[in-house]
Formats: structure tokens, sequence, C-alpha cells
């Protein structure tokens, strides 16, 4: 019997692990990833020009990333790997993919979903001047285009990205006006034994931010931010901390609160979700195989679930095992149950993470004249009309009167804070408001509609 | 009346960029055309940083209060779509090429 | 007996079974008749047919038994802010109906001298005028005829509205509330509802949309009712150039412009499964809708698409609606099946059941829609052949 056609969505190190234990056990598959090179976001290889070491754009994790970069590009060769190809839709075993303007369907008896993570957003006042970035597209203009995101950057929100990036930023001479993380010390302190689950990370974690010091960068913690100032730009960014009203001029803001996971596709190929209260978003469930409640469809990396590069990897190589014991491969127990127990130190360290650096409840917070939907400019003031207007208790609902979620953007950078708002307002948990229900193409898609037979 | 953002935008600090080259600078030049006017960008560039590196702003808001310079950089906040070479592209994740024509507002026509 | 314990009794004068545009705007007239009203809806109001629907408020192109009740419907769009307090993005932009052949073209001629006589001006239009008063429109068009009373509205927003309008002034409306039995209790129906709801009534109206097949069925009067999947699409926001609701011949393509500048658009079917309460559109019906919409307005070329849908609808087999009275059972009223095309007549609807429950008849002509005719001698082809412009009854 011939072996089930795989598919594989996403070439970061989930997807890319996947890929290379599934050929380890001599099966194939189509891997598609969004981006010419792989390595996800996280090992984001830059364009052909670039000629800087490995260690200048990834730090500690140099060693890391070169390894996925070698493995993918060793893998090319071996199965059908399609870069530049974004899956846009999911239905009826088939993925619809679209690239260079041309469409295709990849057929697949099964599927591994490895979508990854985009930055955890908040809105702000003043938030979508231009200036503000979002933490890990900071990242990004430094890692992949070897830029800094303007002359005086202030990073402002919580989580280890921001200490991270603010590091990378000062050891590649870009000037940084201060970190500010709305998250106070002793919430890290409290954290500190869970952490501790990962030495190395955590020891990382501390250096960072015991570098910022060193280059006299100021770090203030347990802020809570009011707004971003600027006439046409980002000019001021105005805190407060304790009872004083604090502000620093800046030139750019590198906005971030965490990760959230992409789950698009892993929505509208019918996976039950569930909603994790310990980063307050609906995930898709996924047992300890990593297979989803759809059979067939697996689930790998943070686009199931934060939990960091290493964690990908590890899910990205179970998954792949399970795979092959599925195809009927040699089952390989004493590897699945190493992988098994380090995952779930990698989840204590996560769990310590959360706790160290909790989204901030904005809850009906923000300023009535708060952009909440940036791809429409739709008000927070607004927001709360409609809600008002039609007893709107429910997230579909909500973005049918409001709009909200009905941009380009889809809902990745509203959503959240959408939620929060209709919980507040409607005073339910955050639970009971529901999610936005994923409809094609899952980003926009230039006409004419790709793939006409 | 309040001058129109792009206005403000072109005569205020026009010779900094938004985005700062700091690591690999040194890149192979080229010139490509934006919005009708010539501008200098380096190999490896995508069209975001070539834009911003020539002024300070990507494009008009489309909520029409203000300006927008990218957001995201990965390719989730749908705020860089632009115009090249007649069909549309998101700024942030496709490289500038020498002789690209691109255009980042009013591109739509009617005809 | 369907073994759900009843933990809440209600009696009413009118039970309403459905929660779509129907039964809300049904629900609004028979409370302001003073009737005590129950409906119960379960998921949100509006969130099937006349929710996903594309928007189209016209008369131009239906069958033409509807057309009376199109014409008095579109009255009632007219006073919308008045009767439900916001127009609900009502913009009477006219309808453009396009020729893109010559057969086409005399099929528009033909039934704009026949629906004439129903009230209905349709200004017909040669290619050049076409083509001058809409310069956006796609070399392949020949001509058209131009509905100037009609438009388009927000389907998200309308029953939402009358769902609100009822409730205001006093109408028991219940989401998520799915009804699992009706019956007749002696001379009353009773209504029993998975959340332990039980309803006792003297009048029962069938608003169940795709699923008021099951409730004539309950009542022994079964139609052939089948699912409708639609298949839209929406661009993101363009700047405004789009100046009609534009339909063609054949129905396989429709757009329209919103004021936010989105283009909405759709054609052929999706995919729906009424028995799962799961729709989703098709990549290939909507890649050739595309096409088609690009060939009718060619500056969409360089506009993206956002989001695509599809829902779940009730179609008849000679596409027009069931309306009336039960052929079975007293006080018994059905109003669904509305093919693809209630949008338009929903604000009317409700004031005909309202007519129905409150006078014994309405002073809208039924006739046509009657539930008999699918029992018995009832000749489909007979009906259909009143309308020869039957393709063109979609969009």
């Amino acid at each position: 019997m011939a072996d089930p056609a795989i598919a594989i969505v996403g070439a970061g190190p989930a997807g890319i692990r996947a890929a290379e234990a599934l050929s380890r056990h001599g099966l194939s598959a189509i891997l598609v990833d969004e981006a010419p090179k792989g390595g996800g976001q996280i090992y984001r290889q830059p364009p052909d020009s670039f000629q800087g070491p490995a260690s200048s754009r990834y730090g500690f994790e140099a060693r890391k990333a070169s390894a996925l970069h070698l493995t993918i590009k060793r893998l090319a060769t071996a199965i059908d790997y399609r870069p530049s190809t974004l899956a846009w839709n999911v239905c009826d075993g088939r993925l619809d993919t679209l690239c260079a303007g041309r469409g295709e369907s990849v057929v697949f008896d099964i599927l591994v979903i490895a979508t990854g993570a985009m930055d955890r957003m908040l809105p702000l006042p003043g938030w979508t001047l231009p200036g503000v970035y979002a933490l890990g597209g900071a990242q990004i203009a430094l890692k992949y285009q070897g830029c800094a995101i303007g002359q005086n950057t202030v990073f402002l929100g919580t989580g280890p990205l921001l200490y991270l990036v603010a590091y990378q930023y000062a050891k590649a001479g870009a000037k940084i006006e201060a970190v500010l993380d709305v998250n106070p010390a002793h919430a890290k302190r409290r954290a500190l034994f869970a952490l501790a689950s990962s030495p190395r990370t955590l020891a990382k974690g501390i250096y960072y931010r015991a570098s910022l010091g060193t280059h006299g960068i100021a770090v203030e913690e347990g802020v809570t931010p009011m707004g971003i100032a600027g006439t046409d730009e980002v000019r001021e960014v105005h805190y407060r901390r304790g009872s004083v009203d604090k502000s620093v001029r800046c030139d750019a803001v590198g906005l971030g609160f965490g990760l959230k996971s992409e789950t698009q596709l892993a929505d509208l190929v019918g996976c039950r979700f569930r909603f994790d209260g310990e980063s307050r978003q609906w995930l898709p469930e996924r047992n300890s195989d990593g297979e989803s409640t759809v059979s067939g469809v697996y689930l790998a990396g943070d686009g199931a679930g934060i939990g960091g590069a290493d964690a990908a990897e590890l899910w990205g190589e179970r998954v792949g095992l399970s795979i092959a014991a599925r195809c009927g491969r040699r089952h390989d127990a004493s590897r699945i149950a190493k992988i098994d127990r380090r995952l779930a130190r990698l989840a204590r360290f996560r769990a310590g993470l959360e706790r160290a650096f909790p989204l901030p409840l904005l809850g009906s917070t923000l300023p009535d004249d708060t952009i909440l939907c940036r791809c429409e400019s739709i008000r927070v003031g607004q927001v709360k009309d409609a809600i008002r207007a039609f007893d709107v208790v429910e997230m579909n609902r909500m973005k049918a009167i409001s709009r909200v979620g009905m941009g380009r953007c889809q809902g990745r950078m509203c959503g959240h804070a959408a939620a929060e708002l209709l919980a507040a307002e409607t005073r339910q948990d955050l639970a009971a408001v529901g999610r936005l229900r994923g409809q094609p193409p899952i980003k926009p898609l230039p006409m004419p509609w790709p793939g006409t037979p | 009346m309040k001058p129109s953002p792009l206005a403000q935008h072109s005569t205020d600090e026009a010779a900094q960029p938004r985005m700062v080259r700091l690591i690999d600078a040194e890149r192979a030049r080229l010139t490509f055309s934006l919005d009708g006017a010539p501008a200098t960008a380096r190999e490896g560039d995508t069209i975001l940083t070539a834009v911003l590196t020539a002024r300070r702003y990507l494009a008009e808001s489309a909520g029409g209060e203000g300006t927008r310079a990218g957001f995201c950089l990965m390719g989730a906040c749908q705020e860089c779509w632009v115009a090249v070479d007649g069909t549309r592209a998101r700024a942030c994740s496709a490289l500038v090429t020498a002789g690209m024509s691109v255009a980042t507002g009013g591109h739509f026509t009617v005809g | 007996m369907t073994g759900h314990a009843v933990t809440e009794r209600l009696r009413v004068d009118v039970a309403i079974v459905g929660g779509g545009i129907a039964g809300c705007s049904a629900a609004l007239h028979l409370r302001r008749r003073g009737l005590s009203v129950c409906l119960m809806e379960k998921g949100a109001l509006g969130s099937q047919a006349s929710g996903v629907n594309f928007g189209g408020v016209r008369q131009q192109g239906r069958h033409f038994a509807e057309l009376p009740l199109a014409r008095r419907s579109r009255e009632v769009w007219g006073r919308l802010p008045e009767l439900i307090g916001t127009d609900c993005e009502f913009i009477p932009s006219g309808h453009l109906k396009l020729a893109r052949n010559e057969e086409d073209l005399a099929a528009l001629e033909r039934y704009a001298a026949d629906a004439a006589e129903f009230g209905l001006e349709l200004e017909m239009m040669g290619r050049k005028r076409v083509h001058d008063e809409h310069r956006w429109l796609g070399e392949n068009v020949i001509g058209g005829s131009l509905a100037a009373d009609d438009g388009h509205a927000n389907p998200r927003l309308l029953t939402p509205a009358f769902g609100r309008a009822a409730r205001a002034v006093g109408a028991d409306l219940r989401e998520f509330t799915p009804v699992v039995e009706t019956e007749r209790d002696g001379a009353r129906f009773r209504v029993r509802c998975a959340t332990g709801l039980e309803v006792s009534a003297t009048s029962l109206v069938n608003t169940a949309g795709a699923w008021g097949g099951e409730i004539a069925a309950a009542f022994d009067e079964p139609v052939p009712i089948e699912t409708i999947a639609p298949n839209m699409l929406v661009t993101e926001p363009l700047p405004s150039f789009i100046t009609r609701a534009v339909g063609v011949c054949g129905g396989d393509v429709y757009l329209r412009q919103v004021a936010r500048g989105n283009v909405v658009f759709g054609g052929g079917d999706g995919w729906a499964d009424s028995s799962l309460e799961r729709s989703r559109p098709s990549s290939e019906t909507s890649a050739r809708a595309i096409e088609r919409a690009l060939g009718l307005v060619p500056a969409l070329q360089s506009a993206l698409v956002i989001r695509s849908w599809s829902g779940i609808e009730g179609g008849m087999p000679d596409d027009i609606p069931v309306i009336g009275f039960s052929s079975t059972t007293p006080n018994l009223i059905h109003a669904f099946g509305f093919s693809g095309h209630g949008f338009q007549l929903g604000p009317v609807i409700g004031i005909i059941i309202d007519e129905l429950v409150g006078t014994g008849a309405s002073t809208s002509p039924l006739g046509a829609f009657d539930i008999g005719r699918f029992h018995g001698a009832a000749d489909l082809r007979h009906v259909s052949a009143a309308n020869p412009e039957q393709e063109g009854a979609k969009r």
C-alpha cells in the first residue's frame, strides 16, 4: 500500500524538523512555506546580499539557526519544498496555495500545520502613528534587513522578547531611549522557580537584562503606558510609574506583549479549539502525539500554542515520529519518550514566562478615541456604541455590527483587544465571548483568483 | 487649514530616513521608481526598507487619519500593500529590484 | 416526546420559529398589533440566509408573482429609520441588470415590457448609453436594464435591527434556543426547545428558512425544499466608483460597492449542509465569480480579496417561497424558502404575516406561494412558465 500524501505548512523550526523526521523514515512530504527561505520568523534568513555571520543575527542561538538552515537546505533536494508559497485555504483534503501569482491545489491525506506565531498586540492611544512597530517587527528589521526602526527607539510592552530585542539593538549600535515593561519586577521574581527549569535560557534572559544596564539603557518595570504622542509620527511615549507621570522622547517604538499563535488554517480545517486561560487565547486542541481533533491533521510549533523555538523543533520531530508510526514505520519509543520529557520541562518554563510577563488586562480601559481596528481606523467608542446598540454578546456578531475584524488583517491585530473589550462591556469571561470564525483566504489575495481550471 | 500629511512629511526631516542601516549597510546600490520619482535602495532591501530609507512614511492611511509606515514587518498586519509594476505586493515581504516601479497610493484607477 | 425536561413555560398568542428577517419583522408587527409574541431562533438572529446573502434590495428580475410584494416592501425600505431606527446602510443606487449578448438584451426588453404592467419602471440602455453612464463597465457588456428605485443594503444589520425593534416593543426573542418539536395541543400549538423552554401559542409562524420544511413536514405537508449555499466574496475598501448594484442575465455574478468602499460580489454555489449547520465557500466557484466580476468591472483587477463566505439558504424548486396558511392546520402560517432572494422582501413579509394572523387575509396576492402547490395536482411547470426569465429571478 502506498504511503499517504503528507503536506506541511510552515518551514520554521517545527516544519523543518517534521519534514526531517519524516524523511528519516523514508516518508516524503510537500513542504509549503510563505517565505523565500526556511527558518520561520525566529531564524529568518536574510536575502542573499547580506554577508554578516550568523552570530550577528541570531546571537546565542546562532548554532541552532545554522543547523536548521543546513537541514532545510539538505531537505530541499530530497522533498517537494515550495518556498514563497502561501497556503490560503484548506478544505476537503486539499490546500489552496498561491506562488508567484500562480495557484495550485495540494492534495493531502495527512497535514502538519506549523504556521508559527506573530506578536501579541494591544492597542494604545497613538499606536497607529508612523514609527510604531510590533516588537517582533523591530527584531525582523534588524535580523532580516540590518536596520533599526528609528534613530531613538523606545521598547514598550512585556515579555522576554522585549529585553532580547533591546539587547540586540544595543549590541548593533542603535540608540535606545528606554525599555518599558508593563510588568513589575516582583512578577519575574515570583516566576523564578519555574523559569529555573530551563537554566540556560533563564541565564540568557538575565544576561540580556544586565547588558542593557551596562549600555546605560534605562529599564523601567511596572509601568502603565498612557499613549504614544506625535502629530504626524512618533515623538514621545507617555507612561505612568507609580503615581508619577513620565514621558520619553523618541522617533520609534517597538511595541509587543509576547506572542500569539497563528491558527487560521487549523480553524478552517475544522480543528476543535479550547480557550487557554494562561495565554488568554483560543488554541486548537491536540493530543500527546500532536494530532488535532481532525484525524490526520497534526499541529506543531508555536502555531498551536506558544512554546518557543526549542519546543517548536521538538514538536516538529514529535509529530514527524507520530506520523511515521501511523504509516507503519518502526515506532521509536525511547526517542519519543525523551522528546516528551523535554517538552514537559519546556512547558514548565513557558508557564514561568506567562507568570513573569502576564498579558496586562485591558478590559475597557482604553480611551474612547483610541483606534482599535488599525485597518479601518475604528475607534473604541464606536465599538462600544455598536455593542450597546445591538446588545452584542458574541465576537462574530460584534464583527458583523462594528466591522472590527473585517479589515485586511482579518482580526490579527485587534482580535484580542476586541474580545477583551466585549467581555468587559458585557461583564462576561473572556472565553464566553467566543472567537472569530475563520474565512478564506487567510491573507488578502490579489485578483485574479489563483488556480482556476 | 492643516497641511496634508504627505506635505508635512516632505518638508519635515526629509534627510532623515526612518529605517536606520546598522548592519551590512554597504550592499550594492540600485535605483527604482517610487511614486513616479527615482529613488535609491540596496540589493536585498525589501520594498518597505527601500521606501523607508528614502522617506519617513509608506503611504496615506486607509482610514484617512495620517500616514502609515508599516507595522509588523512579517506579513501579518497587511498595512504595507503597494502596487509594483501593475500588480499588488506586500512591501515588507517583497524585495526591491532595479528598475522596479512602486506606487504606494492612488494606484487604483478606474480607467 | 423529546426527552428535554421543561424548565420554563410560556403562553403567548403567537409563537414564531426562526429569527431571520421574516421572523423578526413578523415579531415586530405582531407585537405592535398588541399580540404577545415569542420568537425562537436556534442561533443568533439573522445569522443564516438573512445575514449571508448579497444584500441586493431589488425588485427587478423577480418572478412576476413576487413583484407586488417587492413593490410593497420597497416602500418599507424607504422608511426603515422610522420603523427600526436605522437605515441599515440602504442605498437606493439603482439596480443595473446587464446583458452580455443579444439574447440577454432581448430577454431584458421582454421582462421590462411585462414588468411595466406590475408598475415596475425599468429603463433600457443600449451599449453606448450604458457605457457612457457607467464608465467602469467592461467591454463585454452590450446593454442593460436599470431599476432606478432599487439598491442595496447591509444584510448583517437588517435582522438584528428588526430584532432590537421587536424587543423594544415587548416581543420575546430567544436566541440560541433551537426548537426540537412543534405539535398541535388541542386548539393550540406546543413548541418545545432544547433549552427547556416550552411555548404554548394560539398561532404558529414558520419562518425557519432552510429548516422550514421540517416544520411543514411535522404538520403533514412536506415540501421539496433544498439547501442553497451562496458564494460571496468581498474586496478591501476601494475608492468609490461602482455607482449601481449590478447583476447580469443568468445571475452568474452580481456585485455592489458599500459606503466604506469594499466591493461585495458573488455568483454560483458554495457548500452547505443544513443538518450539520455548516457551510463554506468553494474556491472553484470563487475563481469563476472573480473572472466574471473582472469581466464586468475590469478596474477590480488591482483589488485584493480579503474574505469569502457562504451560508445556508432554503430554496424551492420553482424558485419562489412558500407563504401563506397551512393546508392542513388552522392558525399555522408559513413563510420560508426564499430561494436566495428573500432579503428585499423581508420587511414586507412581516407585515403580511401580521395581516394573516390578525385578520385572516393579506392585501398582497399570495396565491402563487401557496404551500398546496407542492401537493396533489400542483403543476410546477405551469407556475414556472408564467415567468420566462426564470434564471434572472435569482439576481
